[in-house]
C-alpha cells in the first residue's frame, strides 16, 4: 500500500500576487483516502486543483514547485493527459445538462472523440454507475437528462463520470457540502468502496467526515500544510497546537 | 366598512385607476400589430393564388403575373446572407463570452453596439462603393453582404448573452475529463446554449428579411427570374417598394400580395424561434 502515487515538493500557488498555497510537501500513498481539511480560505481547494492542473484555468492563477505523478512531473505533462489520469469531482454536482445519464457517464470518451462499440459503452456505463452506487436507481431511466436527478444522485453521477475514465487518482472537492445527510452518507460509503481501486484525495471542511473516510489527513492553515499524519493519530494526538485548536473547535 | 374614510377611498380609487391604465396600455401595444396584420391580410389574401407564386410579373397593361422572381430572390439573398453571417457571428459571440475583459473584446463589443445602430441605407451605400462599383455590376451577393452586416450584431449579442449564462462549473466538468479547450467550447458550451444561439440566428433572419434600403443599390432588383448571385436579383421588399410606388393597379396588387407573403414569412420565423426556445432549452 505504501507506494507513493503523488508527491509535491516546495509547491506554491498564487492568485495574482496572493500567495495561497505555501511551500507544500506531501506524499500521497496509492490506494488510500487522503482527507485535506482546514478552515475556509486555507488553500486546500487550491492545492487540490493544482494536482490536476485545474488551478491554472483561473485567470491570473500561477504556481511553482514540483508535483509528481509517479515519476513524472505533472507540470511537464500536457494538462489534458494529466486530467485523464487524475479525475475530479466538484463541490456542486455538475452533470452536463444537455446529455442523458448514459451519455454523461461516457462523456469523457464521447466528447474526446474516442470510439467505443455499443457493448463496450454499455459495460462502462453499467460498471461505473454500479461502482458509484447509482445503477439501481437509474437503470430504467438511463436516457433521461442527468439534471432531473436529485442533488445526491447528480453527485454520484459525476463520480461515475469521473471513474468511467479509469483515472489513477480521484480528487474530490468537498463533494458532499451541497448534499443532505443521507446523500452524504451514501457518498462516504462509496468513497470507502472506491479506495480499493483508486487513490482518493478529498477536501472537506467537515472533521467528522475526514475522520470517518480517510486513512491519512492533511491539515492546512493559511496556505501551509501544518500537519499530515495517519488520521487516527492526527485526531487523537495532534503534534501542532494549531491542529489541536482546530480539531477541538477552539479556533479564531 | 360602508363608511370608508375619504382619504382611503381616494387612495383605493387611484390604485384602481392605475391598474386600469396599465391594462389599457398593455392592450394598446398589440393594436399596431393587429392593425397591420388585418390590413395586409385583407388586401393581400385575394391576390394570392398558385399563379401569383409561380409566375413572374407581367408587363404593364397585361393582367396577372406573380412574384416568383422576388420570392426566389429573397430566399437566395437571405440564405446567402445567413451563410455568411451566422458562422462569423457565432464565433465572435463565443470569443466575447469567453474573454469578458480583454481589450479586444471591449473594442469589438463597442463595435457591435455601434454597428447595430448604423442605418441600413448607410450599410448599403458602403457595400455599393466597396463591392458593386469595383465589380461593375449590381449583384445579389453584394445585397447578401449588406444584409449579413446587419445580421451580425444580433447573432453576436444573442450568442454572447446565451453563453455567458452557462455556469463555469459545466466548463470545469469538461476540462476535468481531459477535454481540450476547443472541445469544451464546441461539445459542451455550445450545445448547452444551442437553443439561444439558434433562436438568435433565426431572429436575425426575420429581422433582415424585410430590409429594403441595403438592397436598393446592391441587389438592385430584376423583373426576370434569376438564380445567379453575381447578377442583379429581385427580392420581396424591393418589389413592394417599386410596385407600390408605381401608378399601375396590377402592380399595386402584386405589392399587396408580396407584403402578405413577407409578413407571413417573418411571423413564421418568430413563431419557430419561440418553439425552439421552449423545446430545446437546456435546463441548467
Amino acid at each position: 500500500m505504501e507506494s507513493t502515487i503523488i508527491s509535491s515538493s516546495n509547491f506554491n500557488a498564487y492568485f495574482g500576487t496572493n500567495h495561497v498555497v505555501k511551500n507544500v510537501n506531501i506524499e500521497i500513498p496509492k490506494n488510500s483516502v487522503i482527507a485535506v481539511m482546514g478552515p475556509s480560505g486555507c488553500g486546500k481547494t487550491t492545492f487540490l486543483r493544482c494536482i490536476n492542473r485545474m488551478h491554472e484555468l483561473t485567470p491570473g492563477a500561477t504556481s511553482d514547485g514540483k508535483m509528481m505523478l509517479h515519476d513524472d512531473d505533472v507540470y511537464e505533462m500536457h494538462p489534458i493527459f494529466v486530467r485523464l489520469k487524475i479525475g475530479m469531482v466538484f463541490q456542486r454536482p455538475n452533470p452536463f445538462p444537455n446529455l442523458s445519464i448514459y451519455d454523461n457517464v461516457i462523456a469523457g470518451y464521447k466528447l474526446n472523440g474516442l470510439r467505443l462499440s455499443k457493448s463496450e459503452k454499455d459495460r462502462i456505463v453499467e460498471q461505473s454507475l454500479t461502482r458509484s452506487a447509482l445503477w439501481n436507481e437509474v437503470k430504467d431511466s438511463l436516457h433521461k437528462k442527468g439534471t432531473f436527478l436529485s442533488g445526491g444522485q447528480q453527485q454520484r453521477l459525476c463520480i461515475a463520470r469521473a471513474i468511467a475514465m479509469e483515472p489513477e487518482v480521484l480528487l474530490l472537492d468537498e463533494p458532499t457540502s451541497a448534499l443532505d445527510p443521507i446523500s452524504t452518507a451514501s457518498i462516504e460509503e462509496l468513497l470507502y468502496e472506491l479506495k480499493s481501486t483508486y487513490t482518493l484525495v478529498i477536501v472537506t471542511h467537515n472533521m467528522q467526515q475526514a475522520a470517518r473516510v480517510s486513512n491519512k489527513t492533511a491539515f492546512f492553515y493559511l496556505g501551509e500544510l501544518v500537519e499530515y499524519n495517519v488520521t487516527k493519530e492526527l485526531f487523537t494526538n495532534p503534534k501542532d497546537s494549531r491542529t489541536q485548536n482546530y480539531i477541538t473547535g477552539r479556533f479564531s | 366598512m360602508n363608511k370608508l374614510n375619504p382619504r382611503i377611498k381616494y387612495r383605493l380609487g387611484m390604485s384602481k385607476l392605475f391598474h386600469a391604465l396599465v391594462i389599457v396600455f398593455a392592450f394598446m401595444i398589440a393594436i399596431p400589430l393587429i392593425a397591420i396584420l388585418f390590413f395586409v391580410i385583407k388586401e393581400g389574401i385575394t391576390k394570392i393564388n398558385w399563379n401569383f407564386l409561380t409566375n413572374i410579373p407581367k408587363p404593364v397593361g397585361e393582367v396577372g403575373g406573380g412574384i416568383a422572381n422576388a420570392l426566389l430572390g429573397s430566399l437566395i439573398i437571405v440564405l446567402v446572407a445567413a451563410i455568411i453571417a451566422i458562422p462569423i457571428g457565432i464565433f465572435a459571440g463565443i470569443y466575447l463570452s469567453e474573454n469578458k475583459n480583454s481589450r479586444l473584446s471591449y473594442w469589438s463589443r463597442l463595435a457591435v453596439d455601434i454597428l447595430q445602430g448604423v442605418p441600413s441605407i448607410v450599410i448599403g451605400i458602403v457595400i455599393y462603393f466597396w463591392i458593386v462599383k469595383p465589380s461593375g455590376t449590381f449583384s445579389a451577393i453584394s445585397g447578401s453582404m449588406a444584409l449579413a452586416v446587419m445580421m451580425l450584431p444580433i447573432i453576436i449579442r444573442s450568442t454572447e448573452e446565451t453563453l455567458k449564462l452557462i455556469p463555469f462549473t459545466i466548463k470545469e466538468a469538461g476540462f476535468a475529463l481531459g477535454l481540450p479547450y476547443h472541445k469544451v467550447i464546441l461539445k459542451v458550451i455550445v450545445p448547452c446554449g444551442f437553443s439561444g444561439i439558434l433562436s438568435g440566428a433565426i431572429l436575425s433572419v426575420a429581422r433582415i428579411a424585410g430590409e429594403t434600403a441595403p438592397l436598393l443599390f446592391t441587389a438592385f432588383g430584376n423583373p426576370y427570374l434569376n438564380a445567379n448571385v453575381a447578377k442583379p436579383m429581385q427580392s420581396l421588399p424591393l418589389l413592394i417598394f417599386n410596385y407600390a410606388t408605381s401608378p399601375y393597379e396590377e402592380w399595386h396588387n402584386l405589392a399587396w400580395g408580396a407584403s402578405m407573403i413577407l409578413l407571413i414569412w417573418i411571423l413564421l420565423l418568430n413563431i419557430i424561434t419561440k418553439l425552439i426556445t421552449q423545446k430545446w432549452k437546456v435546463q441548467l
